[in-house]
């Protein structure tokens, strides 16, 4: 078994996914406590289904690189569902059920009428359930995750604090003169940013799993605000990182392996909480 | 020394006006309870005083030593999570976080703050529990630990003592009442229990559907409302032995 790891090791796309994938799982995990405790679990789902549509628009533009259109169109996306939620006239669940199947049926749409791909169902599939990508990883795709990543993390540490006022009681926060438009605003681009870099390894259907998971598992167990945050971020990495090694010693896919051992950990997790009371 | 001045203020959504005509102020120590009909109003006032929503129209100015983030303000239990993993440190600290400016992290001052309120308000051996496994009468001194890190000036409590049992309402009524009167902390407070609340203000602003009233608690016992009051008493009495 280890001596196996280490010949795979040997390999840079096998180096460069598991980096990848830790970076991922850890901006993930972060911003999953904050989503799930402010009721916004579906968000991930919807913004990734908007990130599919934006794909294929992309993909029908021709453009050299998706994700000058894909970042950008869920930027947007995500500050509409997540800033403007409260005020607007249809209610937010309804808004992000709605976005969400919109923007699968006409990205899917354009790409089997517009794609001039000889395999849509593969495309299709692939950008859906995750493809292997993560496998195929160039060295300029680990540079811009890693940015990404960076950029996440730091603001989360350096943010801590004030996010957690915000999670906890906006109308406090706001009340004390915290500028909650600002931090709502900025969750919503980063959670933004982090499923279009996370969809490359889980696809858009099963992206939502890597954020919402480790924040539930970590929430059985744990009873303060830092330590749910601490075990989510574990939990998420060791998740992440054995769901791609399985993927490569038993040739399942990428996403799909991740999200069964989130699955399991968060079984686990759910019978240790009910133990302990 | 006037803190909030109120003239003429009209609330509500879009196009649904609320409640019109509000007029009132409230100085440096005054104890003022907001009373009224379900629906009068009384929540969208609270937010509009948080800053979270705009009048449609009147005026709302708050005197020179209070500025908007000098508020505390303690919510309705039910608009907080049950389940939202924190412990009570966290939750009483995160008052501070109007000080921390553009630092990341809190400080001595701020964890010091947080330990003196906590030990104000007899729950600094709860410090390191978790906020949803507390009582009821725990967790809004939890709350109101956090409101006074936040402010000493004003605090603003959004029915402090709903779902709390007679004896952890009295001490909550009383705790409120000794932070007004030994140190000279304004109250703000909204309630439908006109009994129990009444004794201990000095000024009711009552909200109705058709009007307001606004004044001192002599005015308003001789006002309508205040007869109402009367005689909801009386029967208060004759029901107890």
């Amino acid at each position: 078994m280890m001596e196996t790891l280490a010949y795979y090791l040997q390999f840079d796309f096998v180096r460069y996914a598991l980096i990848v994938g830790t970076l991922i799982g850890l901006c993930a995990s972060l911003l999953g406590v904050s989503l799930v405790l402010k009721r916004f679990s579906f968000i991930g789902d919807g913004l990734s289904h908007v990130a599919f549509g934006a794909v294929a628009i992309a993909a029908v533009l021709r453009v050299e690189s998706d994700m000058v259109v894909v970042i950008p169109v869920t930027v947007i996306a995500a500050v509409a569902l997540l800033a403007l939620g409260n005020k607007t006239a249809i209610r937010g669940d309804a808004a992000i059920a709605m976005i969400s199947v919109a923007a699968l049926a006409i990205g899917y749409l354009l790409l089997s009428r517009y794609s001039g791909s000889a395999n849509i169902s593969a495309d299709v599939c692939s950008s859906l359930f995750g493809s292997t990508s993560i496998l195929t990883l160039t060295g300029a795709d680990v540079g811009f995750c890693v940015v990404i990543s960076v950029v996440v993390i730091l603001m989360f540490v350096l943010l801590f604090h004030k996010i957690f006022a915000v999670t906890f009681d906006e109308s406090f926060a706001k009340g004390t003169g915290i500028q909650t438009e600002i931090y709502n605003g900025l969750i919503a681009v980063i959670t933004a940013l982090v499923i279009v870099v996370a969809m490359e390894l889980a696809g858009s259907l099963l992206v939502s799993a890597l954020i919402i998971f480790p924040a539930l598992s970590a929430m059985r167990v744990f009873k303060s605000f830092r330590s749910v945050t601490v075990c989510a971020a574990v939990l998420s990495v060791v998740g992440t990182l054995s769901g791609i090694l399985i993927s490569i010693f038993v040739a399942t896919p990428v996403g799909a392996s991740i999200v069964a051992v989130d699955l399991g950990i968060f079984i686990v997790f759910a019978a240790v909480g009910k133990v302990k009371g | 020394m006037i803190q909030i001045q109120c003239q003429n203020l009209k609330l509500g959504y879009e196009k649904q006006i609320v409640a019109s005509d509000i007029s009132f102020q409230v100085s440096k120590g005054d104890y003022l309870c907001i009373l009224g009909e379900n629906g009068s109003g009384k929540s969208t006032l609270i937010k509009t005083l948080l800053g979270l929503k705009k009048p449609l129209g009147g005026s709302l100015r708050f005197g020179e030593d209070i500025r908007t983030n000098e508020i505390g303000y303690l919510p309705q239990q039910s608009q907080l999570q049950r389940d939202f993993p924190a412990s009570v440190e966290e939750i009483v600290l995160s008052g501070c976080v109007n000080r921390l400016g553009l630092k990341p992290f809190y400080g001595k001052l701020e964890k010091e703050i947080a330990r003196e309120n906590m030990e104000q308000l007899g729950i600094l051996n709860l410090a390191g529990k978790c906020y949803r496994e507390l009582s009821g009468g725990q967790q809004q001194r939890v709350l109101l630990a956090r409101a006074l890190c936040a402010t000493r000036k004003l605090l603003l409590l959004d029915e402090p003592v709903a779902g709390l049992d007679p004896k952890a309402t009295a001490e909550m009524y009383e705790l409120i009442a000794q932070l007004n009167r030994e140190q000279g902390i304004t109250i703000i407070m909204v309630s439908h229990d006109v009994l129990e609340a009444v004794p201990f203000a000095s000024h009711i602003l009552y909200m109705s559907h058709q009007d307001t009233f606004f004044g001192d608690r002599e005015s308003y016992f001789k006002s309508p409302y205040g007869q109402m009051y009367a005689s909801m008493l009386q029967v208060r009495r004759e029901k107890q032995p």
